[in-house]
């Protein structure tokens, strides 16, 4: 049995910096996103800031090699706050040319190119579309390039494990690993772990994984291939217990949260979907709470299960994504006329139809505003950052259980599978969740409403003395019988709308980030929250005045918007749609704003928003 | 005693005081007065039943029905029923649906919520013509029928609804009429009876749309001849004069006559097995009604116990936590790598 040996320590230069961004990228079948969080674990656990940025084919496997199976992860970490895995990359590491040929442009000048050079014969060139060899031809001149034979020297490193030659090919990426570990200064141990708890039933995968790792690490310590590694010192982030947290993760452990808090079963209706999934996937582990998940038939069995989880009182969710959101249309009618409590998840991808299952987008606001027949009115809420996922998801079950309505959270796929340092709240610091049921048969009436939420009573099946009947078809006021009069009707649509816009008591007045008056304020929701407090706060420290305010409540709006929005010369509003918040703002409040969009499935850059702040004010 | 504290109800208990608005003569009322007798008759606390629909005339059932009622969208009874029953196994869960309901827009959902074998009870009402939309055809109509959308005739094959059902291994599957009352609260109770999915097809009258859609079934004279009542351990005998019979030769059904003189007797005759393991002997019966020749077989076609879907949840989720523990909050918010900032 090969052991693994601790490496000759040499002397070399270690340089401590800031900040740095990394992006491992190769065929989706090299393993990169698996790469890519063990180093993040690493460096979180670590004390550094974070944010991660996976980006990867909707193809499970396209062709080995080819430009559409291209599958990238980045990450930056710093000492300092982090908004976003970065604009510009400081080191990458490309497995094949493919992956090079489709990220070295995001490289910087003089920036590290960690290149497998053993995957650069002619059939590879070819399947890259490349007609010369990017390691020969000149073209990487602008980088610190450093080819390295990983399956060479994976094969090398594991020849004595008696494994055969696919199976040593797989390790190549711990062996990229390995050297990133050494180029960072950074302990491998999270890492042995991992591999150990994820092979552990196969002794010798255990030992491949660990060997090839070690070996990368090795590598550059013997070879010197690089004069300097970096050390980035842990960041000063608020005192407390973190843990790396997806957007995903982060919803699924708040709808556990929010569950608990109202003493409610937790009942998850849903339908695989991209980039949905995770969240169905996370909450089916977690039975010890009493989550039960349930995978439907379809979209539309999803969701209508959950409104009948709903209707006999559980705190009822369904999670979906843009197309499925278009299924769920009519379902989500349903439960705004029998008002009941309700969570409804779209986590947002490029569209329309199928558009870009894996990629990123804000287009589904107008449809989560208005896609539904006639008059029906749903609270919209929406998460800036992975993090905040959890807190979105406890207060869209608080306002679901208090109003008695349905709610959408909007996230998105850059949201979903980014990642970010997470405190960890004590669970006092979660909000409370008050949940009554009617009990009481004497004076009951289905549709009569409390006076400040204009809820109505939440009576499940099962409780005696309560019996009655619910709908789609409009009812009377307090009776809830059905009723076709003209008048009711029109109390009845203008009371679902009041009940939605009571939902302001509970949003908090807006305080912008950054001067409260001035030049510019840059009205924003959704994942697009990093880059413009990154680009903001570079283009303050130049002296403009700009102030920012991040909407979590979409749907109502908070009561102080317009105002705010009047203390600036010129409001902005970026978007990863065509302006559709944009849209709502302009009508809604007669405002000049301009829109800043972009629509290609991949986030905004701190650069971009920069430019155009620069653009706008000069 | 359990049963001292349950109150004795009657038919009027499960009546509302909502004005029934199907059309007069409709052969709804006959199977909305069927289950307001059979609901009192079973045991079961009044507040425990819950009465789901989706769209159609049909679906107008649980305004009708004092009990918990929820009058849902077009197809998706079955999936709102389901979210019900998994969340509150212990509740009655019925569906009252229709032909276009249940096999058209909601066909998905039927078939799925049957082979879960989720513990609801689906009464479908099938006159074979779309009412609340005023008279199109249905999934169910005969094929070349004239309608208001098929003016020159369907071009489509009708589903046969229990050979579908059948097909999706549902647990519990019957056909019962309209107009036969005795029989209709009989098989209703056997549906209540069952423990798992139970879809109950009920011939209904269309007096409007489709008049006499089942005359040759329900008519006195037509009555005898046309319809064959299927009764478990019992031979398939019927006809005025209790003369005729279904055999089975080979895998083929056959009809076939007694006592004239071809020395054939009861004994020769296929006895009903509603437990029988194979669905394709519940199929074989399914398909007798579009076989020229042969009577409709009506009452319980399959009847056999399996696990019932929101058991199995339920039990998985008792066995995680007796494994693990009930969930600790604060242990999920910290669980995996974690780290201090001091």
């Amino acid at each position: 049995m090969a052991t693994i040996t601790d490496p000759v320590v040499r002397a070399h230069k270690r340089e401590v910096i800031e900040k740095a961004v990394l992006r491992f990228c190769g065929d989706s079948g090299d393993g990169m996103q698996i790469t890519g969080s063990q180093f993040t674990n690493t460096v979180a656990l670590y004390g550094n800031d974070l944010a991660t940025f996976p980006d990867y084919p909707a193809e499970i496997r396209a062709p080995a090699g080819t430009l559409p199976g291209v599958s990238g992860f980045q990450i930056q970490f710093s000492s300092g706050d982090v908004f976003t895995p970065g604009d510009a990359v400081d080191v990458l590491v490309a497995m094949n040319p493919a992956a090079l040929r489709t990220n070295v442009k995001d490289l910087k000048a003089n920036g590290i190119l960690i290149l497998n050079s053993d995957a650069f014969t002619d059939g590879d060139l070819r399947k890259a579309d490349l007609t010369t060899n990017p390691l020969e031809d000149g073209s990487l001149d602008a980088y610190r390039l450093f080819p390295v034979g990983l399956e060479r020297l994976t094969r090398t490193a594991l020849q004595d494990l008696g494994l055969d030659a696919k199976s040593m090919d797989r390790c190549k990426n711990f062996f990229a690993l390995g050297m990133c570990y050494w180029l960072y200064n950074r302990s491998m141990d999270l890492t042995y772990k991992w591999i150990e708890d994820k092979f552990k039933t196969k002794a010798l995968l255990v030992e491949a994984n660990k060997l090839a790792m070690r070996a990368g690490y090795n590598y550059c310590e013997a070879t010197e291939a690089f004069q300097v590694s970096y050390e980035i010192p842990p960041a000063k982030l608020v005192p407390g217990t973190y843990r790396n947290l997806s957007g995903n993760q982060a919803l699924a452990i708040g709808f556990v949260a929010a569950s608990q808090k109202a003493g409610l079963p937790l009942f998850l209706g849903s339908y695989p979907i991209t980039p949905a999934s995770d969240i169905l996937h996370e909450l089916s582990m977690y039975k010890n709470f009493g989550v039960m998940t349930f995978q439907a038939e379809d979209e539309i069995a999803a969701i209508t299960s959950a409104i009948g989880a709903a209707y006999s009182g559980a705190l009822a969710l369904t999670t979906t994504s843009g197309p499925g959101m278009a299924l769920k249309t009519e379902a989500m009618g349903l439960a705004v006329a029998v008002e009941l409590p309700l969570i409804i998840c779209d986590i947002q991808r490029g569209g329309p139809s199928t558009g870009l299952p894996t990629k990123t987008e804000q287009a589904d606001l107008l449809q989560a505003m208005f896609g539904r027949n006639s008059e029906a009115p749903i609270p919209v809420l929406a998460p800036s950052t992975p993090g905040d996922c959890f807190w979105v998801a406890v207060e869209a079950a608080k306002i679901a259980l208090k109003y008695m309505v349905p709610v959408i959270i909007l996230s998105d796929g850059y949201l979903a599978n980014g990642a970010e340092p997470w405190r960890i709240p004590t669970i006092d610091e979660i909000p409370g969740i008050k949940v009554k049921f009617a009990e009481n048969p004497i004076g009951f009436h289905p549709y009569s409403r409390d006076p400040e939420t204009l809820a109505r009573p939440w009576a499940i099946p099962g409780t005696m003395g309560l019996e009655h009947r619910i709908g789609g078809i409009e009812k009377q006021d307090v009776t809830g019988n059905i009723n076709y009069e003209p008048l009711n009707h029109e109390k009845m649509v203008r009371l679902r709308a009041a009940k939605v816009e009571a939902v302001t008591q509970d949003i908090p007045d807006l305080v912008p980030a950054g001067d409260p008056d001035g030049d510019l304020l840059i009205v924003a929701w959704g994942s697009t929250y990093g880059a413009i407090t990154a680009g903001m706060k570079t283009m303050r420290a130049k002296g403009h005045r700009i102030g920012h305010v991040h909407l979590r409540h979409l749907n109502p709006l908070a009561r102080n918007l317009g105002e705010v929005m009047s203390r600036y010369r010129q409001v902005l509003v970026p978007e990863m749609n065509l302006g559709q918040l944009l849209w709502i703002l302009r009508a809604k409040y007669l405002v000049d704003a301009q829109g800043y969009n972009k629509i290609q499935g991949q986030p905004f850059k701190q650069s971009e928003i920069e430019a155009k702040i620069e653009e706008i004010l000069g | 005693m359990t049963t001292a504290s349950i109150p004795v109800l009657t038919k009027k208990d499960f009546q509302t005081d909502q004005e029934v608005r199907w059309c007069p003569g409709c052969g709804d009322y006959a199977i909305l007065s069927a289950v307001q007798s059979v609901f009192p008759e079973l045991g079961i606390p009044r507040e425990k039943f819950v009465v789901i629909s989706g769209i159609g005339c049909s679906s107008r059932f649980p305004y009708y029905m004092n009990t918990f009622g929820f009058h849902t969208i077009h197809g998706r009874a079955p999936a709102v029923a389901t979210g019900v029953k998994i969340a509150h196994p212990e509740l009655e869960v019925w569906v009252a649906t229709g032909d276009g309901d249940s096999l058209a827009i909601g066909g998905n959902h039927t078939i799925h919520m049957l082979r879960r074998n989720v513990g609801i009870k689906v009464l479908m009402f099938n006159n074979k013509i779309y009412g609340l939309t005023k008279g199109q055809y249905s999934p169910t109509s005969e094929f070349g029928k004239k309608t208001k959308s098929t003016p020159f005739g369907t071009a489509d094959r009708p589903f046969n609804p229990l050979g579908l059902v059948i097909g999706a291994d549902t647990s519990f599957v019957a056909r019962a009429v309209d107009v036969f009352q005795g029989h209709l609260k009989d098989t209703l109770k056997k549906a209540a009876a069952h423990k798992g999915s139970a879809y109950v097809e009920i011939l209904q009258n269309c007096n409007i749309f489709n008049d006499g859609a089942w005359f040759n079934l329900t008519e006195k004279e037509a009555r005898s001849e046309h319809v064959v009542q299927l009764e478990h351990g019992k031979p398939l005998i019927y006809g005025k004069n209790r003369d005729k019979g279904i055999r089975l030769n080979g895998m083929e059904l056959e009809v076939v006559h007694l006592g004239n003189g071809n020395g054939l007797t009861e004994k020769d005759l296929l006895v009903h097995d509603e437990h029988h393991k194979n669905p394709a002997y519940a199929y074989t019966l399914a398909q007798m009604e579009d076989m020229p020749g042969f009577p409709t077989p009506i009452g319980v076609l399959r009847s056999w116990d399996r696990d019932r879907y929101e058991d199995v949840m339920s039990k998985q989720i008792q066995d995680i936590i007796a494994k693990r523990g009930p969930g600790d909050l604060s242990k999920l918010l910290r669980a995996g790598d974690t780290w201090e900032v001091k």
